[in-house]
């Protein structure tokens, strides 16, 4: 049978779109898989951060990784606007980490301090701020603020028109995507990848397993582990509001448009993405907490999704030993990950090799972790 | 425009509130998107996207286009709220206003 | 707000479902508890029953005046009417049963139930013209309402346009008060009676074909009506100004200062596709209808629908659906066994078999057209977010497989009416450009609240150790 595409890409979320768009640029011949209308589908979860701030507490690389994506997101949001007109809302202000309580505050101080002075860290500068000069910088700050960290890196974009963007400019580049197919099996067939869902079979030279949690169960068929959980995250959403933000925070963003995101929630619930009222409570009292002339303002929706969790919260960047040609790709950072996905990632899968930079993000690491 | 039958206008008490400011005789058992209708407005707000003019669609709650400013709060369904005497109704230009709207201009009117 | 931490049986909505309904449950001694968003108990047909200044009967007419009756019957029975309140949400409670959001006043509650009836009833199906959103165009139903609640009648040149019984009523009664209607525009494809004449049989034997028949003549008499329309449009700058019509391919375009639409109802789905019960796309109908037993029983233990929201089926068939969900939930909740539950039911299923006898020669014979449910070009489909058929159309051609897919990429669906104006549209709009059913396409998949809480309501609902731990956490992003 002959070889339609070079590159497989399994899963079109925000990971597998930027994998996929970056190859696509390339001039590769490209098929993303998608599964169809209803399924866990992280990217559709994402609160829109492009975050440096407190990343990489353990694996010092992911900071200089994070801050790569970060530095080059503002050339990468311009392709995407070149090859589609989607403008992706990227702004970089930097952002805070507000704290609500003075132990709050230092224990985080602390935290930012221990991070940036780490073994091979790429520093970066981080100020902290008392609640005097917090309030200078967002008008109407509650009285129960006790400060904040703030790093000029940071800022924020819409996550969906991200995704959106992401889908389009593959097309535009000459990428085939298969919406409604959700890849069942993938086999090593004479030096190529047999792809098979539930309507046929196509073949690739080679094959990026990034489809979040699914990767799980796909990722032992071409010799690849990754150990990924789900791990829940709720969002409540304001209605369109009148701009009183300039700046992202940690766990509240006006949109673009005007709405409000509050998150940031984090359980262990297993494969259960249904909302709980008493975590959209807590989440919307910290919210009144932060600003509360927000308290008449009304939820348009909440949201519940799966986060891409790894044993340690790091991404996994892998190709196979056994079955090379086949990498797998997976974290829950794929909004601020996506220009290094898409600029530095995928010419390294398309030259067959991820580099000995990107070594520490190999599983092996959890292989040693779980040893010691 | 609307005009009230002369059954209505005789059945029940007048309800004397303010529409951007002006007065108006609303009847009691209205509710505030009626007495906008009544009062002539067939618009009560312009949308947060485009700006365009709306008034209300559905009057039973589920199209969400009577939104106006009610006592100082925005985004009020009108069509579920009964007039009240002394009642401030606004009509709204673009999306609510809460707290300080000192932004740098960007985003919705 | 008056609400009880706990009870055995919440209603959601004070229509003839569930007035029907509470007042079973509570006779036979449940702590009920009835809920509903508007002021005054009546549901939309029943509307202002309580409080309508059109106090001569004749207007409105003895099938409206109907519902006095059982506004009384609620009164006398022992269940506690809550007016102004909005049921949010519903989940599980820990150790059984249900726990129902309820906004009211400023203040949200949270309260047990056993038993769960949604009785949220109907809403009119979205008829998305160019310049439905002009000011100056209102549903047919919304005019219905403004004459019931306030005596008020828009002032002309006033048309009505679409399909459906309900037009013909509003003309009717417009023409008992003076209120002159320019004319009717009728967009019943010529010809549909031939699709509905399987049906004929069962409508003639019905209560509906003489109740139909006067209506119509009435309609006739009080208006002009141009039938066969293809083609509408509402016209204006800021505001209406006139509508453009299309007949055999002439179009004429004549002043109006209101234009009423109105193309059938269709269930309001919003809060049982959130809980997570089962809906089926309903062809004949083309819409999606929660998945009921003939007790409305939900595939969700513990939750049943009533009424216009399981099924298009009029006030009198939602009366005695709610008669038979009350009896399941009191079955349910032991109160009464399966035995007398069917024995007492029998009545009111006899009543059922009555009052939808009839139904499927209406629902064929007023099927909206496709043009009319299907837009084209700038035609705004989501009317919060301004959304076009277009946009619409080009995104389905970029292979999006679904509504929720579509939200995703457009925000259609995302503004605060969740969908209900622009829903069934989206869906069939894709069905249509993927060449499937829109069965297969399915539906936005909605979450809570279902009926807007502010952020201040929701920050006062109780917390746990768990969700405080999962927000508040001093460890590493």
């Amino acid at each position: 049978m002959a070889r339609e595409h070079d590159i497989a890409v399994i899963g079109g979320g925000l990971v597998g779109g930027a994998i996929a768009y970056g190859l696509a640029r390339l001039g590769r011949r490209v098929c993303l898989y998608d599964e169809g209308d209803v399924a866990y589908r992280a990217s559709r979860g994402n609160f829109g951060l492009v975050w440096v701030q407190g990343k990489g507490q353990g694996l010092a690389p992911y900071g200089g990784w994070t801050q790569r994506s970060v530095r080059r997101f503002a050339e990468f949001a311009a392709l995407l606007r070149e090859d589609t007109g989607i403008d992706v809302a990227l702004e970089q202000p930097g952002g805070f980490h507000l704290c609500l309580s003075d132990a709050e505050l230092a224990h985080r101080v602390d935290q930012l301090t221990r991070l940036v002075a780490q073994q091979g860290f790429e520093r970066y500068a981080f100020e902290v701020l008392d609640r005097a000069a917090l309030a200078q910088r967002l008008p109407g700050l509650g009285p129960q603020v006790a400060g904040a960290t703030y790093c000029r890196l940071d800022g924020h974009l819409n996550p969906l028109r991200l995704l959106r963007a992401l889908h389009a400019a593959f097309l535009e580049r000459g990428g085939t995507y298969r919406a409604s197919a959700k890849v069942e099996a993938i086999a090593r067939e004479g030096g190529a990848f047999a792809v098979r869902t539930a309507t046929g079979r196509a073949e690739a030279g080679q094959v990026v397993l990034t489809a979040g949690l699914g990767n799980a169960t796909l990722a032992p068929q071409v010799g690849l582990t990754a150990t990924v959980r789900p791990q829940r995250g709720m969002i409540v959403v304001l209605e369109r509001v009148r701009r009183f933000l300039d700046y992202p925070l940690a766990t509240l963003r006006q949109t673009d448009e005007g709405t409000v995101l509050i998150g940031d929630s984090q359980e262990e619930v297993g494969f259960d993405d249904t909302l709980a009222t008493a975590v959209l409570a807590t989440l919307a009292s910290r919210a009144v907490q932060v600003f509360p002339f927000l308290r008449d303002a009304r939820v348009n929706r909440t949201w519940a999704a799966l986060r891409v969790m790894s044993p340690d919260g790091f991404p996994i960047y892998e190709q196979s030993a056994s079955a090379p040609g086949a990498f797998v790709v997976t974290c829950h950072s794929g909004v601020t990950l996506a220009a290094a996905h898409a600029l530095e990632l995928a010419p390294r899968i398309a030259a067959g090799a991820l580099g000995a930079d990107l070594s520490p993000f190999s599983s092996e690491r959890l292989h040693v972790q779980k040893a010691a | 425009m609307y005009k009230r039958l002369p059954d209505a206008a005789a059945a029940a008490p007048a309800v004397l509130l303010t529409i951007d400011g002006a007065d108006f005789a609303a009847r009691a058992g209205d509710t505030v998107a009626a007495a906008l209708l009544a009062a002539g407005y067939d618009a009560c707000r312009t949308t947060p996207v485009t700006g365009a003019p709306r008034g209300p669609f559905c009057l039973m709650g589920v199209c969400f286009d009577c939104l106006a400013v009610v006592d100082g709060l925005p985004n009020q369904q009108t069509c579920l709220i009964p007039v009240r005497a002394g009642m401030r109704i606004e009509r709204q230009q673009g999306a609510a206003v809460f707290g300080p709207a000192a932004g740098s201009g960007q985003g919705p009117r | 707000m008056t609400l009880p931490e706990r009870c055995d049986v919440v209603v959601v909505g004070a229509g003839p479902a569930g007035l029907a309904a509470a007042v079973e449950c509570a006779r036979a001694g449940a702590a009920t508890v009835i809920l509903d968003e508007q002021a005054g108990p009546g549901g939309q047909i029943y509307r202002a029953i309580t409080s309508t200044p059109m106090q001569n009967r004749d207007v409105l007419g003895a099938d409206y005046w109907h519902g006095a009756t059982l506004v009384a019957a609620l009164q006398g029975s022992g269940a506690t009417y809550v007016p102004r309140a909005a049921a949010f949400a519903v989940s599980r409670a820990d150790g059984g049963g249900f726990e129902v959001g309820v906004a009211s006043g400023g203040a949200a509650a949270l309260i047990r139930a056993g038993q769960v009836i949604l009785a949220t009833g109907a809403l009119e199906r979205p008829f998305p013209i160019p310049g439905w959103t002009l000011p100056g165009v209102i549903a047919a139903g919304a005019a219905q309402i403004l004459l019931k609640t306030a005596g008020l009648v828009p002032e002309g040149p006033v048309v009505l346009a679409g399909t459906g019984p309900l037009l013909y009523l509003v003309a009717a009664q417009f023409a008992r008060v003076g209120a002159a209607i320019d004319c009717l525009l009728d967009t019943t494809p010529p010809g549909r009676i031939r699709d509905a004449w399987p049906h004929a049989g069962a409508f003639l034997a019905s209560p509906y074909a003489a109740k139909g028949f006067a209506l119509l003549r009435q309609a006739r008499a009080s208006t002009r009506i141009v039938r066969g329309v293809e083609r509408l449009e509402a016209l204006g700058a800021q505001r209406l100004a006139s509508v453009r019509y299309t007949v055999g391919g002439r179009a004429t375009e004549i002043p109006a200062a209101a234009l009423l639409l109105h193309q059938g109802v269709v269930p309001d789905i919003n809060l049982s596709n959130a809980i997570g019960c089962d809906h089926r796309w309903h062809a004949a109908r083309s819409c999606f209808e929660p998945v009921v037993d003939v007790y409305g029983a939900t595939s969700a233990a513990g939750i049943t629908v009533a009424g216009d929201g399981a099924g298009i089926a009029g006030a009198q068939a939602a009366e005695a659906r709610g008669t038979l969900a009350g009896l399941h939930a009191l079955a349910a909740l032991g109160r009464i066994d399966a035995g007398e539950r069917d024995n007492r039911a029998a009545e009111a299923k006899a009543r059922v078999a009555r009052w939808t006898r009839g139904r499927a020669f209406v629902d064929a014979l007023y099927r909206p057209p496709d043009a009319f449910r299907m837009p084209l070009g700038d035609t705004v489909v989501c009317r919060c977010e301004e959304i076009t058929a277009e946009q619409v159309i080009a995104t389905a051609r970029l292979g999006c497989p679904g509504p929720n897919q579509m939200k995703s990429f457009l925000r259609c669906g995302m503004g605060p009416c969740q969908g209900r104006l622009c829903g069934l549209t989206v869906t069939e709009m894709i069905a249509r450009e993927r060449g499937v059913s829109p069965a297969e396409v399915g539906y936005y998949r909605l979450r809570f609240p279902v009926k807007p809480i502010t952020l201040g309501e929701l920050a006062s609902l109780p917390q746990t150790t768990a969700s405080t731990q999962a927000v508040v956490r001093m460890k590493a992003h």
